[in-house]
């Protein structure tokens, strides 16, 4: 038998936290889908080596401080505008890898005509969207991905379409605009899952390399606090009632 | 050449590296010309446009934050639109260039000129407390040259400049002695003047933040205060102002922009009358030239401050003299320019002459 | 034939005790320590250290990258 210390030799290490995340403690609440994703964009750049060529643009809402755990150089945008100001960097820095990290309120909602039109123009970008249904930030009210009957603050009695309207597959409709490249539907609830999401964001990354415009990557993800669920037991609500509505896969890849 | 077209040419020639619009009256050339002169093959400056002035505003903070020389153009409604990403551009601390053609209000109003942008240019314009650094063009030739200063105080403060532009500038065509070509920064150039904060690539160094974000309340003051000694500098070392038949005058007509180009003929009027008038012309707008016209407080009978709005900068004016000197405003609104015998008129009118 | 055996390293005071590496772990290895990290959670610990085959399954799906995990061949 070995035991424990013979197996934690520094040669037997298979996995590891990437360098690309600093060591500040996430603000992220236990369980948060954010924390994984943030961690294969890192793993990404470190696989690829493009640190020093990668741009990140942070959103308005809980990933906002997204800056201050992955060690690229960053820019923090106003609300929803992602889209925009990555569309300004990628232009004036031709050569570099610039993504967007946007939840749903800020790319769904105030963000749909910036995120709508730099699809548009195939802006030479990542966008990388978390769905988790919810505003995370603000205290869980309703986003324009809310389930229809899901309990949210402000809709404390269900999402009814007849006074919310419906939940908006954003994804779907980029998929249709010319300008984008690659888009598709992930998720991180599993070490398959997982592993799916990273490869997929590490191909939009290599499209953005290969300048083919927009390559679009939804993470439908959990908020197990504004769910008001634990973590496994979010995990079993959004493959119960989110994939259903927002099935995973593909939607576009040329 | 027409004020929004050497606006256009001026930015090539000044070594711009990207302008971001959407068409509005009365300052479309502005993108026009870019489009038509197509600097991208000449000098490599890109020149987008936009889906909304909000996303045109939000791709020069994104390009300001490469530590490059970008710009847009808009005018009173667009500005308003552009507030969001002005103020994010203020608390980040990026340069940009914003030239603003203004035109009558409130809400779509009218496309003929005014002035009455004033305090959203020169107050901040969004939330939180923040200043422009505020150019007015009284000349298309002053609109090829404010392009450049724009830049270099934009750059030398690491903080937002504006043209403070109006229709009749904008529109009006004179002749102009455009500023020679200078080529756009190198890498060593932009690594050596913004090196300290640009988003360049994180490669032997720590990792660059633009943010305008501060969840502690402490800190966030800090900043500001910082803002703040910012700001005094400015006031205390980049006011311009030109004063124009002062010396002798009983009366001063205090104007900006197209009004001050009006106030001219007016003195004309007034001196053949007898009445012995100068004008002073702020220049920046912000920092306002307080101290150089509270000199003038004691020496003149009155003042009045002639602006194509309700009364904007009058409140400046009297701040600057502090009841020193009767302080009274004329102008016309909502996009009329007023005649000099108007403002003739109005000013005789207000001193009781 | 080569068998494998595993074992995980958790940053005990960074980890926000979420419990989703104790369902990710096929081995049933892991699972929230009764005791508390200076933050309050319990955190993530081989509770059942023999049946680690370092699958690294926990490392995947840990949203804070607090987990390392060792995998070494062994003869059978």
């Amino acid at each position: 038998m070995s035991n424990i210390q013979d197996i934690t030799k520094p040669e037997h290490l298979v996995y590891r936290k990437t360098p690309l995340l600093t060591d500040n403690v996430m603000h992220y609440c236990p369980g948060c889908t954010h924390g994984v994703i943030h961690k294969l964009v890192g793993e990404v750049i470190e696989e690829l080596d493009i640190q020093d060529k990668t741009i990140g643009v942070s959103p308005v809402g809980c990933s906002v401080l997204a800056y201050n755990y992955l060690d690229i150089d960053w820019a923090q945008a106003a609300h929803g505008r992602a889209p925009a100001v990555a569309t300004g960097i990628s232009r004036l820095h031709p050569e570099k890898y610039v993504f967007t990290y946007q939840g749903d309120g800020d790319l769904a909602s105030i963000g749909c005509a910036e995120i709508m039109h730099a699809c548009s123009r195939g802006e030479n970008i990542v966008v990388i969207f978390i769905n988790n249904a919810i505003y995370g930030m603000t205290g869980g009210q309703m986003a324009p991905t809310t389930l229809l009957g899901q309990v949210t603050a402000t809709t404390p009695y269900g999402r009814d379409p007849k006074l919310n309207g419906f939940p908006m597959k954003i994804t779907e409709l980029l998929a249709q605009l010319d300008g984008t490249c690659y888009v598709t539907r992930q998720s991180a609830d599993t070490p398959g899952a997982v592993r799916k999401a990273k490869n997929a964001i590490k191909k939009a990354f290599q499209n953005t390399r290969l300048q083919k415009g927009t390559s679009f990557i939804e993470i439908v993800g959990t908020c197990n606090s504004g769910w008001k669920m634990t973590p496994v037991d979010s995990n079993t609500w959004m493959r119960e009632n989110m994939f259903p509505k927002y099935p995973l896969g593909d939607i576009k890849d040329i | 050449m027409k004020g929004n077209e050497v606006i256009a040419e001026a930015a090539i020639r000044c070594g711009c590296d990207g302008y971001f619009g959407y068409p509005i009256t009365p300052q479309s050339e502005v993108m026009e010309t870019l489009m038509l002169r197509k600097p991208w093959e000449e000098t490599g400056m890109v020149v987008l446009q936009a889906e909304s002035e909000v996303a045109a505003i939000n791709m020069v903070y994104g390009a300001a934050t490469c530590g490059k020389k970008v710009m847009t153009s808009s005018s009173s409604p667009g500005v308003s639109l552009k507030q969001e990403g002005i103020t994010y551009l203020a608390g980040a601390e990026l340069p940009c260039l914003v030239v603003d053609v203004v035109r009558g209000g409130p809400g779509l109003g009218t496309i003929q000129p005014a002035q009455s942008d004033y305090f959203q240019a020169t107050k901040g314009g969004g939330h939180g407390d923040y200043h422009l650094i505020v150019l007015a063009p009284a000349s298309v030739q002053e609109m090829n040259d404010f392009v450049d200063l724009g830049f270099e105080l934009a750059f030398k403060y690491r903080n937002p400049a504006m043209i403070l532009s109006d229709g009749v500038i904008g529109q009006m065509m004179e002749k102009v002695e455009l500023s020679p070509f200078k080529p756009r920064w190198t890498d060593e150039e932009i690594e050596k003047i913004s090196g300290s904060w640009a988003l360049r690539g994180k490669k032997n160094r720590e990792h660059h933040i633009v943010t305008s974000l501060e969840l502690d309340p402490y800190g966030q003051e800090k900043f500001n205060r910082k803002l703040q000694a910012k700001y005094r500098e400015i006031e205390a070392k980049e006011v311009r102002y030109e004063e124009i038949a002062c010396e002798d005058a009983d009366y001063l007509l205090i104007a900006y922009g197209s009004s001050a180009r009006i106030c001219q003929k007016t003195v004309d009027l007034a001196r053949e009358q007898g009445i012995k008038v100068g004008i002073f012309r702020p220049i920046t707008l912000y920092p306002f030239p307080m101290e150089a016209l509270a000199k003038w407080a004691g020496r003149v009978k009155g003042m009045l401050s002639v602006e194509m709005s309700a009364g904007q900068m009058v409140y400046d004016v009297r701040l600057a003299v502090n009841g020193k000197v009767k302080v009274e405003h004329y102008g016309r609104l909502g996009g009329v320019i007023h005649a000099p015998e108007e403002v003739l008129e109005g000013f005789k009118s207000a001193f009781g002459l | 034939m080569a068998k494998f055996k595993g074992a995980i390293v958790v940053d005990n005071e960074k980890c926000k005790g979420c419990g989703l590496c104790v369902v990710a772990c096929p081995t049933k290895v892991i699972e929230l320590n009764p005791n508390v990290n200076g933050k309050g959670y319990h955190y993530a610990w081989m509770k059942n250290p023999d049946g680690c085959i370092g699958c690294a399954s926990c490392g995947l799906v840990c949203p804070d990258s607090v987990i390392s995990v060792y995998k070494m061949s062994v003869e059978s």
